[in-house]
Parts: structure tokens; C-alpha cells; sequence
């Protein structure tokens, strides 16, 4: 149950009940969806860039609380935030969460320090990451990136790439 | 059949029936294991370990051709499981039962030795909506490489196979197989697959019957179903991973063409052209799996010696104690609500994600499975990314069934 307690903290479990920025941006500069084909959550990250700074981030879809939290934290954490910075905070994110990071090192990331439970369940790490590579892909102009690398965007599945 | 006469098992037959599977004795973190994942694959009883374990530290050697005691003595522990196999699901003689790797490599085999060179352009592979990846994606390739196509016929809100549908599109569509799970892995629905038998034969189109999950279900008999092909998996049946079965009508098979090349199909190889062996041989080529066929050959015996229809009465009460008890949980909606059901529920929680189900539930030491269950296809047809899916076995227990709900009213408030 600690352990339980540690990954569902109550930050993500507030920012599962009550998202930030869940919607659509009307003309977002860039755009991706990431797919995790293992559970078949998808999620669509919406990002409005100008001169190099991230004005706004916005997300929509259906996953779980982890994954919805981490999307939601994700869009307070980079909004505001120049290309480079927010690629940094996204590299910690990652050490954070495979387990990389020592956990004292995180207070520099703020509230997504709360995702940091997510380590003791394996299973679980794709589920975090999942708005963070949709991210990286929308900056990329990567229409649309899976958790499972290239698998699920052969010709037989619905995917456009 | 009916399994509501049968009747109700002694509970020392069930305790003993639980104590053949040592795995079941562990706990999870400070809970005792309640392994509620068994549409993904079973445990297995010492019956299957011991023999495993026999065969490798007395009997391991290859089959065929040598000379030896211990290649005799493993030849005749692979061709005995065969017999096993064949007297266990009705079929004429051993020569129709195909050591695979399992079902979708049953599956497969029809698929490029069987129906691809029979497939042209326009013909139809009839499916049902609630296929398995495994009975989907190998149609999908033969049919691509010879402008075929696939067609499922549609399955109703319930979890039911629309049989007039089915019956239609038998009659319209120029079908060349059709083929179809007899119980859904990730409803539970038990298809009536007597009738979607009956009606392929009366338009003259050859079946397969995908059995994965029948088989430790409902007796098999694959004479008396009349289908022309029948697969299933070992694990499933309280054996190995890793090896399975395809049964085929011994017409079918000796008119099919290898489905790989190797050794241990061939009657002679010279550079100048190959003979090849008739069945069963002709289809499994290389050294098989032997100590995974031994394990299959020692579940059938095992599965066989058990009182069966008590032990399905016994799995279908834990299945319904947990429905109802699950039905009462506020926003709890279960998928799947077939009247000839078994063994599985896969449900939705409105405050919780199947996979924090899941997660929570391994934090009380209950194994269920979170997911798409390898059927997308049927999963878009509810509207859903996936479910949440508990799935009982003859070693379940009524305290586990009630645990399970429980522990899902507890996720429920957690998250609301």
C-alpha cells in the first residue's frame, strides 16, 4: 500500500480528477499524438510556439490517471518555457521516471516530482511517458509516435505516419 | 450440454484439485496470490512439472531415427502425448494432430498451406468481431497477398455472434473458411458454434475453429463438431507455453503443402528435387518442442482424470458470484453479457482506468489483466481502449471471487 501511496500521490491523483489544459488548441503551431498499443491509450499534445518559447501546451485523449497527470503536469511545467529548457525539463522527466535520477535530484522539477512513484512500477513507466514522447514528437514534426516504437504503424494497423 | 445438473463438487476434491498447483501457495508482497489471469494462460499442476522435469533428467534425447534407448524412449513419450491429444478432442487418429507452437501457429499454418493456395482474388475469410489478433492478422496477410478479403461478421451489444448475419454472409459472400473462436478470451461469450458449424457446411465452406480458451472449458470433440480444422494452446490447458495444437481433417492435411522446410518432414532430399513426409510429419519440421509436447501429453491426462463437469459448475458459480458482486458497484459496467458465458469478466470502472485497476488490484496480490486482450478489433466495437478483465480457473475459490470484489470497491472509492 506505501507503494501504492507513493505513485498515487495526491498531486496526480488531482491533476487526474481535474486536468490542466485538457482541450484542444485551436491553431497550434505543433501537434502530435502519442499511442501506447499495449493499452491502446492515446493521447494529442497541442503546443503553440512563438519566436522559440512554448506559449501554450494543451492535451487531449483517454489513458489512465498516470498517464492523464503526467500530461496535465506536463503542460504547467513547459508552458512558458524556451524549446531548449523545455527539452531539458523533458530529459529529467525521463532520468526521473527509468530510474536514472538519484530522487534527491528532483527538486529542480518542481511538481512533476510527484511521478517520481511511478519507478517502483515497471509496468507502468510507458504510461508517464507517454504525453512527454508525443511532445518531443510535436517539436520533431512527427505526426504521431508509440510507446512501442514502429510496431504498430505498419500498413495492417489504421496509423498514418 | 448442460453443466447446471452437474453435481456440486466435494470441497476436498476441490482443495486437492488447488493443492496440485504449487504456484498458487505464494504470497504477494504481505497477500496471498489470487491469480485471477487465467484467459492469459493457467498455472500448471505437479503433473505437468514432474513430467517436464522426468523427461529431461531421464528421457531427454531427439525423436525419430535414433537408434538409442533414450531416443526411443523419447520418441515414444512425444508419440504417446499425440495419441493423448487425439483421443482427447475426438479426432480419427493421431495422424490428424499437429504439434504447433501453439494456436496462432496452428493458425497460421491453415492460413499459408491450406488456404492460400486455394485463395483468389475476391474471395472472402469470414470472421467474427470478437477474434483474437491471432485469428485476424494471419487472414489479413494471406488475403493481401492474394486480393482477398477479410470480413467479420458483426457481434451484438451483449457479446453475442449476430448467427443471422453470419448465416447471410455464408450465403453471399463467396467464402473460402471460415473461422471462429468457440469462447471469446476477452468476453467470455461461448459462441454456438454447432450452428455456425452447421451453416458453413450446408454452404460447402470448409472451418476453423479457433479453441484457445474452449479447450479447458467445454469437451472438444472435434469428429463429432465436424469442423475441418481446430486449434488450441498447451498453456492454456494447464501445460507449457510454447507448443500447441492444430487438428485437421486427414483429407485436408494430405492435401496440403509444407508449411516450413526442414528435417523430420521429408521422406528423401537430393538436390535434384525433395520428397516430403505425409501427416503429421510433414508439418513439423526441425526437432519440435518434445519435453513441451511430453508436458501437453501429461495435462490432457491429468485435465481427463478430473471430475470435469463439477469442476465447470464450480467455475461457472465463481463466475457469477463475482458478477453480481461487481454489478453492485456503482459505475461498474461489465462488457460482455452473453447468456452462455464462462470463466471471464471484463469490466470497466468509471473513476478508474483498467490499468490502475490492475495496478491496484497487484497491490492486494490479485492478478488480473488490463488491456486490450489482443482483441483492438472487438475492443473499438464497445468504444473502449480496453477493460479490465478477471478470468477463473477449476483452482479458484469462492473467498477469492469475493476478495476480487472487495478489493474493486475499494479501487472504486480510491479514485472517485
Amino acid at each position: 500500500m506505501d507503494d501504492l501511496n507513493e505513485l498515487y500521490q495526491d498531486i496526480i491523483l488531482e491533476h487526474h480528477k481535474r486536468p490542466r489544459n485538457f482541450r484542444a488548441l485551436p491553431q497550434p503551431t505543433h501537434r502530435a499524438a502519442g499511442h501506447n498499443p499495449l493499452c491502446g491509450d492515446e493521447v494529442e499534445v497541442y503546443l503553440a510556439v512563438c519566436d522559440g518559447r512554448i506559449e501554450e501546451v494543451a492535451f487531449q485523449g483517454q489513458g489512465c490517471a498516470i498517464s492523464r497527470a503526467s500530461a496535465s503536469l506536463m503542460t504547467e511545467a513547459l508552458a512558458g518555457k524556451r524549446i531548449d529548457e523545455a527539452r531539458k525539463v523533458f530529459a529529467e522527466v525521463k532520468d526521473t521516471l527509468s530510474g536514472d535520477a538519484p530522487e534527491a535530484g528532483m527538486d529542480e522539477i518542481g511538481e512533476l516530482a510527484a511521478l517520481q512513484g511511478v519507478r517502483r512500477f515497471p509496468a507502468r513507466v510507458k504510461c508517464a511517458t507517454l504525453p512527454w514522447h508525443a511532445f518531443e514528437a510535436a517539436l520533431e514534426g512527427t505526426k504521431r509516435v508509440s510507446t512501442e516504437g514502429w510496431g504498430d504503424l505498419s500498413r495492417f494497423g489504421a496509423a498514418e505516419i | 450440454m448442460s453443466l447446471d445438473k452437474a453435481q456440486e463438487i466435494a470441497p476436498e476434491t476441490l482443495a486437492q484439485v488447488r493443492g496440485s498447483f504449487p504456484i498458487l501457495a505464494q504470497k504477494i508482497g504481505d497477500h496471498p496470490l489470487i491469480y485471477l489471469d487465467n484467459a492469459a494462460t493457467t498455472q500448471k499442476p505437479l503433473a505437468v512439472i514432474d513430467a517436464v522435469t522426468r523427461y529431461y533428467r531421464e528421457d531427454n534425447a531427439n525423436i525419430h531415427r535414433g537408434v538409442h534407448a533414450l531416443s526411443q524412449r523419447a520418441t515414444s513419450a512425444y508419440e504417446d502425448a499425440r495419441a493423448s491429444v487425439a483421443r482427447f478432442i475426438g479426432a480419427a487418429d493421431s495422424g490428424e494432430i499437429i504439434f504447433t507452437r501453439g494456436t496462432t501457429e496452428a493458425i497460421n499454418l491453415v492460413a499459408w498451406s491450406f488456404v492460400r493456395p486455394r485463395l483468389k482474388k475476391g474471395d472472402v475469410i469470414l470472421l467474427t468481431e470478437m477474434e483474437h489478433h491471432a485469428n485476424i492478422v494471419p487472414w489479413q496477410q494471406v488475403a493481401e497477398a492474394s486480393g482477398a478479403r477479410v470480413v467479420p461478421a458483426p457481434v451484438t451489444g451483449a457479446g453475442e455472434v449476430d448467427l443471422d448475419a453470419f448465416r447471410g454472409l455464408l450465403q453471399r459472400e463467396p467464402v473460402a473458411l471460415a473461422a471462429f473462436v468457440y469462447v471469446s478470451n476477452s468476453l467470455g461469450t461461448v459462441n454456438p458454434v454447432e450452428a455456425m458449424l452447421a451453416a458453413a457446411r450446408e454452404a460447402g465452406v470448409p472451418t476453423l475453429v479457433d479453441a484457445a480458451q474452449a479447450v479447458s472449458q467445454r469437451p472438444l470433440d472435434a469428429a463429432s463438431l465436424g469442423c475441418d480444422f481446430l486449434a488450441f494452446s498447451g498453456h492454456k490447458l494447464f501445460g507449457p507455453t510454447g507448443v500447441g495444437v492444430l487438428y485437421g481433417k486427414r483429407a485436408h492435411l494430405e492435401s496440403m503443402p509444407p508449411y516450413q522446410g526442414g528435417g523430420d518432414m521429408i521422406a528423401n532430399v537430393s538436390f535434384a528435387g525433395t520428397t516430403f513426409k505425409g501427416p503429421p510429419e510433414r508439418f513439423e519440421a526441425g526437432t519440435p518442442h518434445i519435453a513441451g509436447v511430453v508436458g501437453l501429453g501429461a495435462a490432457v491426462e491429468w485435465f481427463k482424470g478430473l471430475p470435469r463437469e463439477q469442476l465447470w459448475a464450480h467455475e461457472d458459480a465463481l463466475v457469477r458470484r463475482a458478477t453480481e458482486g461487481l454489478s453492485g458497484i456503482d459505475g461498474v459496467r461489465i462488457i460482455g453479457t452473453a447468456r452462455e458465458k464462462v470463466s471471464v469478466i471484463s469490466f470497466l470502472l468509471d473513476a478508474a482506468h483498467p490499468h490502475d485497476i490492475g495496478t491496484f488490484l497487484d497491490a492486494e496480490g490479485i492478478a488480473i489483466r488490463a488491456g486490450h486482450h489482443c482483441c483492438q478489433p472487438l475492443m473499438a466495437r464497445y468504444g473502449v481502449p480496453g477493460t479490465a478483465r478477471a478470468s477463473f480457473s477449476i483452482y479458484n475459490t469462492m473467498e477469492e471471487a469475493d476478495r476480487l470484489v472487495t478489493a474493486v470497491r475499494r479501487v472504486a472509492r480510491f479514485f472517485s
